[in-house]
Formats: structure tokens, sequence, C-alpha cells
């Protein structure tokens, strides 16, 4: 049986390359609008790309090291 | 006792209908919910400006209704969600729960209509009663985790109870109006409130009750007790700094104990601590700006976390299962279902376009303008981890991921009818935010859409879905769960329990061998003199007797003569 169009390999690398030019797209738009700064540091080219990508790799590793602290099977309280 | 009435309390309709639906048959219990929560939403419309309702009662002067903009605002998102969450709900066959859902909604907006702290406080506590009976109505798995909500709950009304007796004997007034937490029973009173807005310490109550609550149940739980407690504190303790920090630890919280988690509907517990968050640290800040962005927040908020529940939940109703490890590749079966919870997703992300953007915007902009320079980034990072924790991680674990085998159809029609309803309303005020800013306590003076604030949002939703993307092997889920506060009251509590039997024990044993000890010495005393062989046990022969008996007698014949 043929899988769903959507989750073919095809399809996949099709969205890759569609979200890399967005990506791509709104990076540059950064040309083309007026940003007032409020701080300074959020003045920089590309702020929202960079800031958002680095606190959300940030927050991923956080929590991965926290739940080497806090993790516990789901059965732990069942106990 | 009654001195004046202007409207009738719109709140007081759905407890009426609550408390009649156990004896209503089937159909007429499902008309009387719509009809219920409509009749709730004209008459919040109804309520003028000011003191509506007031009654004598003792030395004071209770307010049961009293209106204004903000009450108004919450009243009407809570009346909204009445009707729509009854739409969705109409296949529940627990009539308990559905009595306990509407005696709920209809005591917050009775709370948020409250013009006085007793009154407050009084529907305040039906809120938790009801709420708990919810968490119950879902069956014998839910009786633990409803019992350790209900303690909470209790214990916040507890704390509440005492602030507001301070506050009363202090100032001798009862009205509910701007305060800071100047006194302790102020102090008390933020306390009460804070417990029920999921502020910490305490915020594991959230995560650990609503999850346990049925299909429809954690729809209706999403709304009113978290929500109701931030307009409390909007009213009450707006601009109260340490709101801020609690606001942004609560922000960061959830994000986290999302990202670690397994449980559908528990990662959207956490999202809801995380979106309180932010209405949290609006409040503290406390301009106009931020606080008009809290309560728009609050507004927008209730309908695309009950849209995302109620996706949940009809993959829950249909499925029977709530993990993401046993989920996946739903979106073949279920594309409406996943379309709306994906409109959803998008709006707790703050998508522009979408009903969190033109609100989340607003609190930030107040941190901005209060140049709150650390205040403003953290919220910028919360923002981008908001669409890692919720925005991608709900759909895609539950619609996409990996083939899971799963092939349920969509759910019955009233359930797709609810959250396509939901879905149009996050589009429809993303598209025209003015229609919820004509509503908010302040004029709104603040134009979302510019072309500097769209391309900001969309560089760090969409950086922030490349990273998720990058990491998924990170992210990966695994049947585990994150330890919280729980512990300390489901474990901790224990432990301490079983040390103390375990040390009482010893001092019990050497009690009680002493005291055997001594018994044991009094018998063998007792043996020795009174045993067979004991000096006062020994036989004695009967002519012995006799000799003595007569020689007393002689004795007492010769006293006689004497």
């Amino acid at each position: 049986m043929q899988d769903h169009w959507l989750v073919r390999p095809s399809t996949i690398r099709l969205l890759w390359w569609v979200f890399a030019i967005i990506l791509a797209l709104t990076v540059l738009a950064d040309l083309f609008v007026d940003h007032h700064s409020y701080f300074g540091l959020d003045g920089t080219f590309g702020f929202g790309a960079w800031f958002g990508f680095i606190s959300c790799v940030g927050l991923v590793v956080f929590s991965k090291a926290l739940s080497v602290l806090l993790k516990r099977p789901d059965t732990y309280y069942d106990e | 006792m009654m001195s004046s009435v202007g409207a009738f309390p719109p709140g007081l309709v759905l407890i009426i209908a609550g408390l009649l639906l156990p004896w209503l048959a089937r159909p007429l219990r499902q008309a009387l919910l719509l009809v219920a929560s409509a009749l709730c939403l004209y008459l919040v419309w109804q309520v003028g400006d000011g003191a509506q309702i007031t009654l004598h009662y003792l030395d004071y002067e209770i307010v049961p209704l009293k209106g204004d903009a903000l009450s108004r605002l919450f009243a009407t998102v809570f009346a909204i969600m009445a009707l729509v969450g009854g739409l969705f709900a109409l296949n529940q066959l627990s009539v308990l729960e559905m009595s306990a859902a509407f005696v709920y909604a209809g005591s917050a907006v009775s709370a948020v209509f409250a013009g006085d702290l007793i009154t407050l406080f009084v529907f305040w506590e039906i809120m938790a009663i009801g709420s708990t009976l919810i968490v119950w109505s879902a069956g014998p798995r839910a009786y633990g985790a409803g019992l350790r909500y209900a303690a909470i709950h209790f214990l916040g009304g507890v704390i509440l109870m005492a602030g507001i007796a301070g506050e009363i004997a202090n100032t001798g007034s009862i009205a509910f109006t701007q305060m800071s937490a100047d006194t302790v029973p102020r102090m008390l009173i933020l306390i009460g409130f804070l417990i029920n807005a999921g502020a910490p310490p305490l915020a594991a109550w959230l995560p650990d009750a609503y999850p346990e609550a049925s299909w429809s149940g954690m729809v209706f739980l999403s709304a009113f007790t978290t929500k109701t407690a931030v307009y409390v504190l909007l009213r009450g303790f707006a601009g109260t700094e340490i709101l801020i920090y609690i606001g942004l630890y609560m922000v960061f919280y959830g994000i986290i104990y999302a990202i670690l988690e397994n449980d559908m509907r528990r990662i959207l517990a956490y999202s809801i601590v995380n979106q309180v968050g932010f209405m949290v640290t609006g409040i503290g800040i406390g301009s106009q700006m931020a606080l008009n962005g809290a309560a728009a927040h609050a507004f927008v908020h209730i309908i695309y976390k009950a849209l995302l529940l109620m996706s949940a939940g009809s993959v829950l109703y249909m499925t029977g299962k709530r993990k993401c490890t046993d989920l996946g590749g739903l979106f073949r079966t279920m594309p409406v279902t996943g379309v709306c919870g994906i409109i959803g997703a998008l709006s707790i992300s703050a998508f522009p376009l979408t009903s969190g953007f033109p609100a989340k915007s607003m609190i930030s902009q107040g941190a901005a303008d209060g140049h709150l320079v650390i205040v403003w980034y953290l919220l910028a990072a919360a923002s981008a981890g908001v669409f890692l924790h919720a925005g991608i991680k709900f759909p895609w674990f539950v619609f996409f991921q990996k083939d899971s085998g799963l092939r349920p159809s969509e759910p019955p029609w009233n359930m797709r009818l609810a959250m396509i309803i939901f879905s149009v309303m996050c589009l429809g005020l993303g598209v025209a935010p003015g229609v919820l800013y004509n509503l908010l306590p302040f004029p709104v003076n603040y134009v979302p859409y510019t072309g500097a604030h769209v391309v900001f949002q969309l560089q760090l939703l969409l950086f922030s879905g490349l990273a998720f993307f990058l990491m998924l092997g990170w992210l990966k889920r695994s049947l585990t769960i994150t330890l919280d506060f729980d512990w300390f009251y489901r474990r901790f509590g224990w432990m301490l329990a079983e040390e103390f039997q375990m040390r009482s024990g010893d001092v019990w044993n050497g009690m009680a061998n002493r005291a055997a000890n001594t018994v044991t010495r009094f018998v063998r005393q007792l043996y020795r003199h009174h045993g067979p062989e004991g000096i006062l046990g020994r036989q004695w022969p009967t002519g012995n007797m006799a000799f003595w008996t007569t020689l007393l007698l002689g004795a007492s014949l010769i006293v006689y003569y004497l």
C-alpha cells in the first residue's frame, strides 16, 4: 500500500526546502522594515531569528539537563 | 434585606441550570445546557456599570452584582466558554460532570461580578467544589488527583479567608478594590489568589489534576479557575512588582516541564501555567498597556486553550490514548481535529493573524514602554519557547510524528462544530483585533500589525520551529514523568510517615518491653509468695487451725475474766 503523500521522503525533502526558503525570506525582510530598537541588541540584523533559535536551543538543553535529575518512570507514583 | 436590583445575575442562570440537570432526561439536558449558557451571555451584556444589586447583611453592604468593562470582559468569555464547551460536551454521559461544570462556570461568572470580598469568597469556594467534582466524575483513577486538587484549593481558600477577615478587621470595609500587598492580611489575600493562578511553588496541582479529568472535563477546567485568579489579581493587585518575577518563573516553568512531558494533555496543562505566567507578568508591570494586554490575553487564551484541549479531548475520546508515545500519524483520519488543533497551536504561539498575536504583544509592549530590559528579553525568549513546547510539539506528536497505526474516525458533529467555532474565533480575533480591543478595560492605543513587529514575530517563531526539528532527537518522548513540587506531598510525606513509623516502632517496642518486664516481675513476686511453694500459699492442716482457734478462744476467756 502506498503511504500517504505527506509522509513520503520526497515530500519531506521538498518541505525542508520550502521551510529553508521561508526562513531566509523572513531574515531578508529585515532589510525592508524599519526596526526601532528599544534596548540596542534587539536592533541587530535578524534579531528575532538568532534570538529565537538560541533561546529554544537553550531551553531544550536546560530541560534535558534537568531531566537527568528529575526524570522518573511514569509508573513512579503508582507503586 | 434586599435593597435594590438593577439586573439579573448572569452567573445564577448557569448555577440553576447545573442544579436542574440531574432531574432531566438527556435531550432536555442537552437543550438546557445550550439555552442557559446563551441566556447567560445575553444577561452579561445587560449588566450596567456600578453596583446592580445590594443587600444588607449584618453590618455589611453586600454587592453580589457590580459591573464594569473588566468584569464584563471576563464574564463574556466565561459565558462563551460555557456555551461552546457545552456544545462540545453534549456526548458526555456523566450527569455529575455536566452539572458540576455548569455550577463551576456560573460561580466563575458570579465571582467576576462580585463587588465585595465576601461574595467573591463564597463563589471562589463553590468553584473549588465544582471543579473537584469534575475531576472526580472521571472515575476511580481520578480520585487521588481530585483529593490532592481539593486539598490545595481548600488550603488556598483558608489563606484567602484569613486574609479577608484580617482586611475587614483592619479597614472595616468589605469592598473589593485595588490594594497593595502592604499588610499581612493583604499578603494572605494575594497568596490565596496566586495559589489558584498556578503560581510557584504549588503550581503542580494543575498538571497533576486537570489531565485526570474526562475528555470534556478538562476543557471546562482549563478556562475558569486560573482565569478568575487572573481577574482578581488584575483588579486587586495591578502593578505589584513581585508579580513580574512570579509570572516569569511560571512562563519558563511551563515551557521546561512541557518539553519533558509525554502525556498530551499534561503538555497542555503545563502550557496553561506558562500562559497565565504571561498574564501575571503583565499585571505586575501594571501600566495600562500591560494590563490591557493581560486582560486581552486571558480572553483569547481561554478560547485557544479550550480549542487545543477539545482537539486533544477528541483524540482521547476516539482512541482512549493520551501518551505521545502511543499516538502519531492521526492526520490521516482526523483532519478536522488536526487542523483545528493546529489553529489553536498557532494562536497560543501568537502567530500573526491569530488571536494570540494582538493580545500577547501588548504585554511585551508594556515591558518595552516601562524600560524593563531583562523582562522584555525574557518574554521574547518565552514567546519562542511557547511555539516550541505547545505550538509545534502538541500537533507534531499527536497528528504527525510516526504512524502509530491508529485509524480513528473524526469525533461526532457537535464536537467538530465546537472546534470549528473556536477556530473561527481564533482567526477572527487575530485578523480583526479591534473587536477585542473595544472590550478592554482601558482605551487601546496600539497597532499590532506593523511591518517590523510582524517580521520580528515570524523570525522568532519560525526559527524556534527550526530548532525544534533540528533537535527532534532530543525531544523524542519516553515513558517518563518529571518530578515536581507535588513530590513533597505524594512521596516525601509518605517517606516521612514510614520513617516515623520505623522510629516510633523502636520507641514503642522499648516501652512495651519495659511494661512487659514490670508485669512479669510482679507476677513472679506474686508467684513466690502465693504460688504452690510460696509461704502464703502453703496448705495448712485442719488441726493447726483448731489449735489456734482454741488458743485464741482460751486467751479471750482469760482476758474476759481479768
